[in-house]
């Protein structure tokens, strides 16, 4: 077992859906990143998605392509991932990484792997590759001990969910709607059908991304997933200058999320 | 199954892989659509009604085929070689690009979807798709880097005037990778509806082989006007950006091994300035915008912003089928800078009253080089993808010849 899957069961166990989170390395600077990583943790959030920034990022929504825009022009790179990564184990979180393909291609698929281990990483999300476009990836992070999660859209065919569920190991990542990251007023209606579909498609473990913001969405993907993916809500956060508000921010946001997650739905206003 | 014989062919390699380059490289969320795409084309291939219905838009409609025209005067300045240019810059919308639009938006009705989307650099591709958009009644939305909107401002009115909704593009370096980031954006929100007709052999498969297909007819009607003026030429030149143009003309010569091919990338301000766009020259083996090909990139694998006065050659990718014919050495590939292109362009324009796009200008001034290198015996092909209209505005600035220069 390994130490993704210990998380999301573990989560389980108590009675709840696993809440991930993600951030990408180096925003807005090192300290506070490393600061903001801590606070989540700190609030509830169980597995942390770590993004090295990368030039083209085509799931990206608005805010995220903002955040890792200005992470690239302040000089981040893959070591920053690396960082990142440990500061989220020491936490006591379970760190993966989510990586466009060709970061990790020019790295060098085995040694990416091996860095990442090294820096003790559970796992990667390739977003941009699909597991039967580039096997030799499976293969490293096979080698490496490094979990493989791949992605399923509403889009994807029955053919395709059984591909990917027998391809990812720790979990499958089930995108809620057809689009990219960033908030949406409501979860897509086709998740919880795309949930079920691909658990009958061979998949142990599925969580949900893509849109989901608060801690009603995190209620409401908690009763059918095993885990609630949030990334741009808690992104948002880091936009503001003041690095003491900042923080509280993104603190009172994974506070509410793990209140969801663990079926507490507060009244709107 | 291919024969042997057809087996050794350089033509009859298609998709997904050219070499070692190609695939598909994309999120899960757009596979369903390459497959729909991908079994689409394979259909429409093998019939023959879907020939018969691009022959015809391309005879009634675009004004195939295009013309071969000797440029002796030009000629003159590059070692006296005879010249040859292939005019697809006479096409209707005045570049080869609508060759594969026509072809696009014909598959785009065959698997019933209503909308379709472009990315765009100097223009051309966003206003063939708008021109075929309105012809066959389909909602169309361009994707343009907002750099190349000021560039290219005459294009955006066109696409507008031809219905198309033109979104100027903010994000990164504000050129074609952004515009075609975005519009990769928006086919994974809006796949139901939505082709995404691409503009250039790159991408993910089949867009390499169905641009390529589409393009085709550049190179078969080439070679046979060449034939019937007195035999093949010795060399085949086309500007590269991602590489439509050049690929449908290299395709009628691959299996002419007596025939050099020379594709003329945009060198910008000169290679080792590093503001550049010659990605074959300057480049490294990546994944971009869904295939493995060559890329400009930096050691960690970002792309790096690309640099050309050409918009339509402003890109820092390559189709992987170029990258693969560099790699078995039958092709290559040219830095041209910006300086050349535009002396080349004045040139054309001057001796032979042929303003060619900035574009198709990076062929002419490899023309030059190679006229000056090989002399008068030889015989050069080059082809003039697009005409210049466009240009007009940036090439009087770049001479001085602006009515607001005389201020």
């Amino acid at each position: 077992m390994s130490a993704l899957t210990a998380a999301i069961d573990a989560a389980k166990a108590q009675g709840r859906a696993a809440l991930i989170g993600y951030l990408p390395s180096g925003f807005p600077n090192a300290a506070t990143s490393h600061r903001a990583l801590r606070a989540i943790i700190e609030a509830g959030v169980d597995i942390v998605e770590i993004g090295p920034p990368y030039t083209d990022p085509v799931l990206d929504g608005p805010v995220i392509q903002q955040a890792t825009a200005a992470a690239l022009a302040s000089g981040v790179t893959m070591a920053d991932t690396y960082a990142a990564v440990s500061v989220v184990r020491d936490a006591g979180a379970v760190p993966v990484v989510m990586s466009y393909y060709n970061l990790m291609l020019q790295r060098g698929l085995d040694t990416f792997a091996r860095e990442l281990v090294d820096a003790g990483a559970a796992g990667v999300i390739a977003p941009d590759v699909t597991p039967d476009a580039a096997p030799e990836w499976v293969e490293a992070a096979d080698a490496a001990g490094l979990d493989h999660v791949y992605l399923v859209a509403p889009s994807t065919t029955a053919e395709r969910l059984a591909l990917t569920a027998q391809a990812s190991s720790g979990f499958v990542y089930a995108a809620s709607l057809m689009g990219v990251t960033g908030e949406r007023a409501s979860v897509g209606e086709a998740a919880e059908r795309l949930v079920a579909d691909v658990r009958a498609a061979g998949a142990e473990r599925v969580c949900v991304g893509l849109g989901v913001s608060t801690g009603e969405h995190a209620a409401q993907v908690a009763r059918y997933a095993d885990g609630v993916i949030v990334g741009t809500a808690l992104v948002k956060c880091l936009f503001d200058e003041d690095e003491d508000a900042a923080i509280a921010a993104i603190t009172e946001k994974a506070r509410e999320l793990r209140r969801g997650v663990e079926g507490h739905v507060e009244a709107h206003a | 199954m291919t024969s042997p014989a057809e087996h050794t062919r350089l033509q009859a390699v298609d998709g997904p892989f050219f070499g070692d380059f190609g695939g598909r490289y994309v999120p899960e969320a757009l596979v369903a659509a390459l497959d729909g795409l991908t079994e689409a084309y394979d259909k429409a291939k093998v019939d023959p009604e879907f020939h018969a219905e691009i022959e015809r838009l391309g005879r009634d409609y675009t004004g195939r085929p295009s013309i071969i025209t000797e440029a002796p005067r030009f000629a003159k300045h590059a070692g006296g070689a005879r010249i040859l240019l292939k005019r697809e810059d006479l096409n209707h919308t005045g570049s080869h690009k609508i060759n594969n639009v026509l072809g696009q938006a014909l598959l785009t009705k065959r698997i019933g979807k209503t909308r379709v989307i472009a990315e765009t650099g100097a223009g051309q591709h966003g206003v063939a798709t708008a021109t075929a958009a309105a012809l066959l009644d389909l909602e169309c939305v361009v994707y343009m880097g907002e750099e190349d909107t000021e560039r290219q401002a005459l294009n955006v009115a066109r696409m507008r005037l031809l219905g198309a909704e033109v979104v100027p593009v903010t994000s990164g370096s504000r050129t074609l990778r952004d515009a075609i980031n975005e519009a990769y954006r928006d086919w994974v929100a809006n796949v139901d509806t939505t082709n995404y007709i691409f503009g250039t052999a790159a991408g993910p498969h089949p867009f390499p082989t169905i641009v390529r297909d589409l393009q085709r007819v550049i190179g078969a009607e080439a070679r046979e006007q060449m034939v019937a003026l007195g035999g093949l030429p010795d060399a085949a030149l086309a500007c590269v950006g991602g590489g439509s143009n050049a690929i449908g003309l290299f395709d009628g010569f691959l299996d002419d091994p007596e025939v050099r091919l020379i594709g003329c990338e945009a060198a910008g301000d000169g290679v080792e300035t590093g503001r550049h766009a010659a990605t074959l020259t300057a480049g490294r083996p990546g994944v971009l915008h869904g295939s493995k090909s060559v890329i400009l990139q930096d050691g960690e694998g970002q792309t790096v912003p690309s640099h050309s006065i050409s918009a339509g050659l402003d890109y820092p990718g390559v189709g992987p089928e170029h990258a693969w014919l560099q790699a078995i050495g039958r092709a290559e590939y040219w830095p041209i800078t910006d300086s050349e292109a535009m002396q080349a362009f004045a040139l054309l324009t001057r001796t032979e009253g042929i303003m060619p796009a900035i574009e198709s200008a990076h062929a002419l001034a490899g023309a030059i080089k190679l006229g000056k290198e090989l002399g008068p015996d030889a015989t050069l092909l080059v082809n003039l993808s697009g005409r210049g209209d466009k240009d007009v505005e940036q090439a009087a600035r770049w001479f001085g010849l602006h009515p607001e220069d005389d201020a």
